[in-house]
């Protein structure tokens, strides 16, 4: 079945291709049912006081909203749903950048240490979140490893004291997905060509001239997809939070998702809930086009 | 420039003390699991002899058998409708190029900017409405429906650059549709439908939050649903916990080290375009 005189006949033909229309119908109909009505239902109540029958519900106008944004908790939460995704996105992409340029060097054992490096990317997030919990209790590996290097003035409550969770908690989210970032950069690395650096260090530029002027700009690309993913990933953060501290203690690292599902399913409080929820939504969602609209930019220029 | 110096095994020698940093959490999971309570406790926590009876204790007790059992089926079958709808979907979505495909195609692509909290409430409520709660299904609808923007996107991508001459030839011999895509642009489509299947798999097997609000206190129960009830009732007692940990992780790590080529190509290539 070889493609005979397909090429002459292309400008005509290819209108021809109609796959049938139904084909969508399947995946129209649960992407409608799982998201979009649910979301737009969500929207709708966050503006009255439903309590989740349906039967009963009146509008109440932006209470829920009202109610939300002057509680302490919930602003805390979004305070804390920032600083979280501010300190892994950086953090996340300079160590997986380190390690992409590493990895992608002439050393021997590049394929062992891309193994490593990426070992915790594919770890359930909540297991790694109860793994470190342990390292981090007052009589954790952490600190026993400061006490027996003579840094035991360092010891500190990781995940008890509520000036410190949210940085310990960053921690262990950036060692999740810094080798997520590095498989990334590794992809833009691979494209560089090696004659442009090869020709800039023949006039006399050092290495690390060489990545700041010639490598950076080339792996542009990889560096706003890493941005991307990690900002919307961590707007969402929730496993790493409930498995490590559950937002605590009081409410020291609570972010917006662990708020949301507390809201609804401990304190019951369905409006409220949905309000917090619809605030996510916008954050998540200006954030995100307002990336993603960069992105298709660089992928055009 | 391409020659070992001793700058690279400097290199060398800090990446793999790197390494060792990074795996440093992993050696104290099995350091725990594996802890004898009169055993002496040497680096990382490592006791002389190993106890490997906690292993079977937690394995029995957090009922991790049939759990893993259930995770594997709702993987498999939510990877397998995902493939199939989104792969159907984007192919008509790229292939009619009309005013209204392109702004369904728009209509996926906002699926990736809601964070899933805001309808969590409703679709549960409808889910309990119909008396799903508890019925690992759930689990699965909601896995398809919402890993649709994700893999259209990424079939879409890839069906652009994919030449058409194939399917006008099968066209001109007159293959009906849905033979027509199975058998010639389906197989054409394998390395999206690989990265698809990979992240898509990994995402769905890792996810603690979905079977959280679906399958909590009821029989079937996905890994890490398992491992979550499993601390809230062991809290504390570390080595029976980091047990149940490593048995929850133990197929994940045999598809990490069977596939990892193709599981680390398929993360690079994730969001390409």
């Amino acid at each position: 079945m070889m493609p005979i005189k397909s090429r002459s006949a292309k400008p005509v033909r290819t209108a021809g291709i109609k796959p049938p229309v139904w084909f969508l119908a399947p995946a129209v109909l649960l992407y409608l049912a799982i998201v979009l009505i649910p979301n737009g239902q969500g929207l709708f109540f966050s503006f009255t006081d439903w309590d989740g029958l349906g039967s009963t519900w009146a509008p109440v106008g932006i209470d829920n909203y009202r109610a939300v944004l002057s509680d302490p908790n919930s602003l805390q939460a979004i305070l804390n749903t920032f600083m979280l995704t501010l300190i892994v996105t950086i953090g996340q992409n300079v160590i997986g950048l380190l390690l992409a340029l590493g990895v992608n060097s002439r050393v021997k054992s590049r394929h062992l240490l891309r193994l490593v490096f990426f070992l915790p990317v594919v770890l359930t997030p909540i297991v790694a979140g109860y793994l470190w919990k342990y390292l981090l209790t007052p009589n954790g590996t952490l600190n026993g490893l400061l006490e027996s290097t003579g840094l035991g003035a360092w010891r500190q409550n990781w995940l008890g004291d509520p000036e410190i969770v949210l940085y310990s908690i960053c921690a262990a989210v950036i060692w999740q997905g810094a080798g997520y970032s590095m498989v990334i950069y590794l992809a833009g690395l691979q494209a560089v060509p090696a004659e442009a650096l090869e020709a800039a260090a023949i006039d006399g530029a050092g290495a690390a001239r060489r990545t700041w002027s010639i490598t950076l700009p080339l792996i542009n690309g990889a560096i706003v997809v890493n941005l991307l993913l990690c900002v919307i990933g961590n707007l969402k953060q929730f496993d790493t939070v409930f498995s490590m501290s559950e937002g605590g203690p009081s409410g020291a690292s609570e972010t917006m998702a662990t708020i949301v599902y507390k809201t609804a399913f401990t304190y019951l409080e369905y409006p409220n809930a949905l309000a917090q929820g619809a605030i996510l939504t916008l954050l998540v969602g200006v954030i995100g086009f307002v990336q993603f609209r960069l992105t298709q930019r660089k992928a055009l220029a | 420039m391409n020659r070992y110096t001793w700058r690279t095994c400097c290199l060398e020698i800090a990446l793999l003390a790197v390494a060792f940093v990074f795996m440093v959490p992993m050696f104290v999971l099995v350091a725990v699991a594996l802890r004898h309570p009169d055993g002496v406790q040497g680096f990382l926590g490592f006791t002389w002899p190993l106890d490997f009876s906690n292993l079977g204790d937690a394995w029995v007790e957090s009922a991790m058998g049939p759990s893993i059992i259930n995770s594997t089926w709702i993987t498999g079958v939510s990877v397998a409708l995902i493939i199939a709808l989104a792969s159907t979907a984007a192919y008509t979505l790229t292939r009619r190029t009309q005013h209204w495909t392109k702004g369904l195609f728009y209509l996926f692509l906002a699926g990736f900017l809601f964070p899933g909290q805001l309808a969590m409430l409703p679709l549960y409520l409808a889910f309990a409405k119909l008396g799903m709660v508890g019925n690992p299904l759930a689990v699965v609808l909601i896995n398809v429906g919402g890993f649709m923007p994700f893999a259209i996107f990424l079939y879409s991508v890839f069906l652009r650059d994919l030449p058409k001459e194939y399917e006008e030839s099968a066209t001109i011999d007159g293959a009906m549709p849905m033979r027509m895509f199975w058998s010639v642009v389906f197989p054409l489509l394998r390395p999206v439908t690989g990265t698809v299947g990979i992240l898509t798999a990994l995402a769905i097997w890792n996810d603690f939050f979905t079977p959280l609000l679906y399958l909590t206190g009821g029989d079937s129960r996905t890994a890490p649903l398992s491992v979550f009830t499993f601390v809230s009732l062991y809290g504390a007692d570390w080595p029976m916990v980091f047990s149940a940990l490593i048995t929850s992780v133990v197929p994940i790590l045999i598809a990490y080290v069977l596939m990892q080529r193709f599981i680390m190509r398929g993360f690079a290539s994730g969001l390409k375009g």
